[in-house]
């Protein structure tokens, strides 16, 4: 309840007055000393690499040769000529708006139900929903499942049951791959926002169900909307952050499950098309542009998100 | 009760909810809500201390049927990942494929150790190498990340929001075009080829900082407030009373960049072969082929199970501090 009032003042921009700028500056010496050794790596190794990225996309840079200006050149060619970033930005979006919403509303259901059970089960189950996340790339194993010969273990349990006779491609047939990708996806986004949620439902006063229960909440679903959202407002929008680069930015089990290319570009996501272009065909301009481009996208969609989450529990 | 609250019930829309008649008079409702609150004590006490509110049977069976399923799904690949290390060549190999190992045997690992003693650098040094890469780049960035995010989530002061700003928006920009001027900046920083470069970047990571702030945030500012006037500074503020506040926020903060630091086979930066983490040496072993399946099983094991220890003793550690923590107002 106290968040809510809180972001209010955090948001009114102190009075700028040149002097009393510097009067502030001096007088917050504490703050400033202890976010220096973070934001001093932070512009070196962050900032300035960001802003050196979006320079290089209104150039022409294979890493070779000095960079080039050659203006809005790459943008007009990667939303007017560009046919695979199309597809590629439909993949994306759809990734965007089916695991995006899905992830984060398990994230929390899952989290919210661990949180009723003992320490020690709770801590188990942690892992058991969080393992797909722990160890780097566990999404190799869905090699391992979806093999297109007889040794996969899909096509050897459903050969199996006898409900297909031959062995499918799944990664290799063009109407399988982005099914297939999302569910990989999904299994894998109990990650970031899930343990944030965890953590989060800890910090909750304990006091406050009890006054609301006196206050009338009935039930375990009244008690989450009135109680436990809105005092873990912070979380919630921290993991929504993390929900949306998370599914934008998916890349890396498409290229590990279907290839980059895949098939007929059936998996091909923003993120891969600008690896293709990174790393394979050196243009880092071009890729610096698609950068730029999801940026754009994720910053917007962000804005909208944390419009929606201010509203929770009223 | 605060004024608040019962603002909030005001605007509950539930018809079910138990609203105070108009005409109760101030000791009347005071009464009223001193009996509810019994009743529930009482609820509490019956039911081993632990208060439960009523919720619907069929409701709990489909969420936990919901969560088993889910669950199975979830756990699979570790199953198999322990199996898989366990299973002789033969089985590795069957079909049709088994997810559970029949003849389970340690072979697997002694392959591994073999081909590891083959190694013209000694895997201690390895193993040395990966502990300071994975254990500087966590310590280091929950410590100054969470530095940076006191002020941020409780001081006022010019440029605030601006900063703020700047570490989410960088979270959403693609490290992949960022990497080509970041090796341009640790070349000139003269830090290429040491483990600075994997570890001064690390510490700057955006998400620690946004995750601390936004749970230091939460916290009441009358717990600074008494601490100041008690004649602490900011910084015995942020040591002693922020940080053990919000131990379960630096606890996963650790999980996650233990995680990636473990991941890190510091391929763009570190050439020295001296100077390169276990995870590097681990993957050049089982990228020999059919015949180190085995062996390639018995890695994959391990490079899971190191994370997997460090995460349950975060885990469990988080799980004690709510029971111990009672410092809200």
């Amino acid at each position: 309840m106290s968040v809510a009032v809180r972001t209010k003042p955090a948001r009114q921009k102190p009075a700028v007055h040149n002097d009393s700028l510097l009067h502030q500056i001096r007088k917050n010496k504490a703050s400033y000393l202890l976010m220096a050794p973070y934001f001093i790596l932070f512009f070196l190794f962050t900032v300035l690499p960001v802003g050196m990225s979006i320079y290089l996309s209104f150039n022409y840079f294979n890493m070779l040769e000095a960079p080039r200006w050659i203006g809005w050149a790459n943008y007009v060619k990667l939303l007017l000529e560009d046919d695979i970033f199309i597809i590629s930005l439909r993949n994306t979006l759809l990734f965007a708006v089916i695991t995006g919403p899905v992830s984060y509303l398990l994230c929390l259901l899952f989290a919210w139900i661990i949180n009723e059970f003992t320490p020690k089960v709770r801590s188990l189950l942690t892992l058991v929903f969080y393992a797909p996340s722990i160890c780097g790339n566990a999404y190799m194993i869905w090699n391992l499942i979806l093999t297109g010969d007889r040794y996969g273990y899909l096509n050897g349990i459903l050969l199996r049951l006898g409900l297909i006779n031959e062995p499918i491609l799944w990664m290799q047939t063009e109407r399988y791959i982005m099914p297939v990708l999302i569910v990989v996806q999904l299994w894998l986004s109990l990650g970031t926002g899930f343990l944030a949620f965890i953590a989060g439902l800890q910090t909750v006063d304990k006091g406050m169900y009890e006054a609301a229960a006196i206050d009338g909440v009935k039930n375990r679903w009244q008690e989450l909307w009135f109680v436990t959202l809105p005092a873990m407002r912070a979380q919630l929008m921290f993991g929504a952050v993390m929900q949306i680069t998370q599914s934008f930015a998916v890349a890396d089990i498409s290229i590990a499950l279907a290839g980059n290319p895949s098939v007929n570009y059936a998996g091909a996501t923003v993120v891969t098309h600008l690896l293709d272009y990174g790393s394979t065909r050196l243009d880092m301009g071009y890729a610096s542009a698609i950068a730029t481009i999801l940026f754009l996208l994720m910053v917007g969609t962000n804005k909208l998100v944390q419009h929606v989450l201010r509203r929770v529990g009223e | 009760m605060t004024e608040k609250a019962e603002k909030k019930t005001a605007k509950i829309p539930f018809p079910a909810f138990r609203r105070e008649p108009a005409e109760m008079t101030p000791e009347e409702e005071e009464a009223a809500r001193q009996k509810r609150l019994e009743k529930i004590h009482r609820k509490m006490k019956r039911r081993g201390g632990k208060k439960k509110l009523n919720r619907s049977t069929a409701g709990n069976a489909v969420l936990f049927i919901l969560m088993g399923i889910c669950g199975v799904f979830m756990v699979l690949p570790l199953v198999m990942i322990i199996n898989n290390a366990l299973k002789p060549l033969d089985e590795i190999y069957q079909f049709p494929p088994r997810i559970f190992v029949r003849n389970p045997t340690l072979t697997n690992f002694s392959d591994l150790f073999v081909l590891m003693n083959e190694s013209w650098v000694p895997f201690s040094r390895y193993i040395l190498n990966t502990i300071i890469i994975t254990l500087g780049g966590m310590a280091g960035h929950v410590i100054i990340a969470s530095m940076a995010a006191y002020p941020l989530a409780k001081h006022k002061f010019p440029g605030k929001k601006l900063l703020f700003s700047l570490v989410v928006l960088s979270l959403m920009f693609s490290w992949t075009v960022t990497q080509i001027p970041q090796y341009l900046i640790i070349s000139w920083l003269g830090i290429n080829n040491t483990y600075g470069a994997l570890v001064l970047p690390a510490w700057s990571f955006g998400m620690g900082l946004y995750l601390m702030k936004q749970f230091m945030e939460q916290l009441p500012d009358s717990l600074m407030e008494s601490a100041r006037l008690q004649g602490a500074n900011e910084w015995q503020i942020f040591w002693r009373i922020i940080m053990p506040n919000v131990k379960p926020a630096w606890l996963t903060l650790a999980i996650f960049q233990f995680q990636q630091m473990w991941g890190n086979t510091g391929g763009m930066f570190l050439r020295n072969e001296e100077l390169k983490p276990l995870q590097y040496a681990l993957q050049q072993i089982t990228s020999g082929g059919v015949s180190r399946a085995g062996a390639g099983a018995a890695v994959t094991f391990i490079i899971a199970a190191i994370p997997i220890i460090f995460f349950l003793i975060c885990q469990s550690s988080i799980m004690e501090t709510m029971t111990t923590s009672g410092m809200k107002d």
